[in-house]
């Protein structure tokens, strides 16, 4: 069978989304109303945001309250931390990222979108999108979201005039086609009064599109490879995690399935070493079986008596990674110390950990203008282009051909603080120009 | 042998849950020195003892079992917990809350006084003494607002505090798991599964539970909104009745905050009905721990907990 035939994605009837936007723009309001008018929330639950409405003086019920549940975020009005929450309606489950809009918490932002499907947009028709929410809409668009749904909030507030929310459309058309997104709409709604959200509105009789909840419901899922089509790897990638031993001899590799189904009989590369081999049998979580689809922890055995060891690479038969010792990559920056050349930090890719040195600090990535402004250090916050050097060789794809090998962290070695996200290959964003 | 799969077949969400926590097992043990596993006897308990022991099959798992015991236990859990770890062959480890207060760590709240909030420190003092560097709990990120708000991997201070406000960034499925010595990692291979999931879960792969999940008649009196089973600990307060009931247990924790709902499910196939069309979540309706504040578990999050 043609590789090119098979099918790589298990059909879950599943989306993941992360929630961007400005402060005070009403993401976490959106998210609130939409969990409260699904019947997604217990009453137990609801009951708990009336009381701490009232008790802080907000009025009746304010929505936010649904996930900013820290202490300090009530306080404050604001979300600090990603929140998760977890919703299904007849049609599909939805598992939710509502993540913070202050910069200063982009790295948990980033860690809300890194696993998201889709990025649902909240703007403020009153103001039109702000500056912060274009930084989070490129750092969603280089961890490889392509597909966004975006609400023109707080309509009732300009007395849903079509040309607020023409003005929305026109600002995120325009940074849709720079950002590389495939699939844009934009609902008109009061997160607020709930128009539009779940319940279809008659207040912008201009708009005839979907619901916020019928457009999540008809987005496509399949993450990475239903969204990033041609480009991905087309053989597995298996990054060992551990080995097991069984009892009367022999071992297994453990690891998830990545890239493509691997299959008994089917021709096997282990990087970094370069050694082939065949696989002899596969034992997925339900038992032994002939193939290991993606996104299944597996274990393999190979026909050859290899030496594997956790951090190594099993790749089917197809294209292969790149096994190298330098390279360039994106990284976003999230620590108050700069990122200059010549620092040592400890890397860990897939599941190899290694020490590595910034050679050089190339460019910093302008989220206004996604220009690439050479510079020599990276502060909080801050994109840019690096090269990295590791002491040992990595098998790494481009970002964009798999979000499983192409992508890596950086840790601080002294306080084993994770101290940035990185891909490797140069922005995603600019790969198509 | 019929669990070979063909293209044809598809992975349910419940596959992709499992193989992601089973994922996250084996990283964990892979990175940290000395995991334990936190082990209560409840049902999430045991789908996690269920999945460590899938990610390590045909072996055995590479860390011991740890209960936190506070003392209050239901006769069923107790019993349920020893014979699984018996069939398992595997080591359990019971730190016991009665022993704190024996020592003078923490001071008894008297016999009927609720033993949940001491657990922290028996639980701190268990890591410490036994240099455990990882602790992984059944904790779902579904149960409560801060606990929706926690990493899958998430960082405790050398005083096992947690910091919701400097939590480690975690992308993708880059889980990072080096800390220093005193401080630990707490792991939450289950953070994305919500009750209903568990319960599906149980369902198909055949999981055993404490009797107690299921619906049987028991002793109990109404105390702050809440069923509580009659025992040692729980006795009638004067103006109290007690009543003979059908109940089940949502949850399992220390019997003197854990209350029964009333319910005649007694099959795995008439609870996940009930789950399914519950208005009431698992927590507000059996646990009077959460009820003291708007912030109970973040505060006792921060101190060490679960």
């Amino acid at each position: 069978m043609p590789i090119a035939d098979l099918d790589v994605s298990p059909v879950v009837n599943l989306l993941r989304f992360a929630t961007i936007g400005s402060v005070d723009d009403g993401k976490s309001t959106v998210i609130g109303r939409l969990l409260v008018d699904t019947r997604q929330l217990f009453d137990d639950q609801f009951d708990a945001v009336v009381e701490a409405s009232r008790n802080r003086g907000v009025g009746d019920v304010d929505l936010s309250f649904v996930t900013d549940g820290l202490r300090a975020e009530r306080e404050q009005g604001i979300t600090i931390d990603v929140a998760y929450r977890y919703a299904a309606t007849p049609r599909r489950k939805f598992v939710i990222a509502d993540c913070p809009g202050h910069v200063q918490y982009t790295a948990n932002m980033a860690t809300g979108a890194s696993t998201a499907d889709l990025a649902l947009v909240v703007v403020d028709a009153t103001s039109g999108v702000k500056e912060q929410t274009r930084r989070h809409l490129c750092i969603a668009a280089l961890l490889g979201v392509r597909q966004l749904i975006v609400c023109a909030n707080k309509m009732d507030r300009v007395g849903w005039s079509e040309k607020a929310f023409d003005n929305v459309v026109a600002e995120m058309e325009q940074l849709s086609a720079t950002l590389g997104i495939e699939s844009l709409t934009v609902i008109p709604i009061s997160a607020l009064y709930g128009d539009n959200v779940v319940e279809a509105s008659s207040a912008a009789p201009f708009y005839d599109g979907p619901t916020v909840l019928e457009a999540l419901e008809a987005a496509p899922t399949g993450g990475w490879a239903g969204t990033h089509g041609d480009d991905v790897t087309r053989a597995a990638r298996l990054p060992v995690q551990w080995i097991l031993r069984h009892p009367g001899g022999g071992r297994s590799y453990a690891g998830m399935v990545d890239g493509a189904p691997l299959r008994v009989g089917e021709d096997v590369t282990v990087l970094p070493q370069g050694l082939r081999s065949t696989v002899s049998a596969i034992e997925t979580p339900a038992g032994p079986a002939e193939e290991a689809l993606v996104g299944l922890s597996v274990s393999v055995s190979l026909s050859d008596d290899l030496d594997v060891s956790r951090g190594d690479l099993i790749v089917g038969s197809g294209d292969l990674p790149t096994v190298t010792s330098e390279f360039t990559a994106t990284v976003c920056w999230f620590t108050p110390t700069p990122l200059r050349a010549n620092t040592r930090y400890r890397i860990k890719h897939t599941t190899r950990s290694t020490p590595a040195m910034i050679a050089s600090v190339d460019a910093r990535l302008d989220v206004n203008d996604l220009n690439l402004v050479p510079v020599d250090e990276l502060l909080i916050n801050e994109i840019g282009v690096v090269t990295i050097t590791t002491a040992s060789p990595l098998a790494v794809d481009i970002y964009a051909h798999n979000r499983i090998t192409g992508s890596f962290v950086l840790i601080d070695e002294a306080t084993n603080v994770t101290v940035a996200a990185g891909m490797v290959g140069p922005p995603l964003l600019l790969n198509g120009e | 042998m019929t669990a070979t799969t063909t293209a044809a077949e598809r992975i349910d969400h419940l596959d992709l849950l499992e193989s992601h926590a089973i994922f996250i097992i084996r990283e964990v043990a892979a990175e940290c020195e000395r995991p334990v596993l936190l082990f209560s006897g409840g049902k999430d308990s045991a789908v996690l003892l269920h999945l460590a022991v899938k990610a390590f099959a045909p072996s055995k798992l590479p860390f011991p079992i740890m209960h936190v015991d506070t003392g209050h236990n239901f006769d069923e859990v107790i019993a349920f917990r020893d014979s699984v770890i018996e069939s398992l062959g595997e080591r359990l480890i019971v730190a016991k809350v009665q022993d704190s207060i024996d020592a003078g760590r923490v001071v008894d709240p008297g016999p009927d006084g609720m033993r949940n909030r001491l657990q922290t420190v028996t639980l701190l003092d268990a890591i410490t003494e036994n240099r455990f560097d990882a602790a992984f709990g059944g904790a779902r990120r579904d149960e409560d607002k801060a606990r929706a708000k926690e990493r899958v991997l998430s960082f405790r201070n050398s005083f096992g505090e947690w910091d919701p406000r400097r939590q480690r960034p975690e992308l993708w499925q880059l889980y990072q798991g080096k800390v220093s010595g005193g401080e630990h990692l707490r792991c939450f291979p289950l953070s994305d599964w919500t009750e209903l999931d568990i319960w599906q879960y149980i369902e198909r792969e055949g999981i055993e539970l404490p009797s107690i999940y299921y619906a049987h008649t028991r002793d109990v009196i109404q105390r702050d909104g809440m069923l509580l089973s009659l025992s040692d600990w729980v006795k009638p307060r004067p103006g109290e009745v007690s009543k003979n009931e059908t109940v089940r247990f949502r949850t399992v924790g220390d019997a003197t905050c854990t209350g029964a709902v009333l319910s005649g499910a007694d099959t795995i196939d008439q609870i996940i009905v009930e789950t399914a069309s519950s208005r009431i979540s698992e927590r507000g309706a059996t646990r009077a721990d959460d009820r003291f504040s708007e912030t109970a578990m973040e505060d006792r999050k921060r101190e060490g907990y679960f």
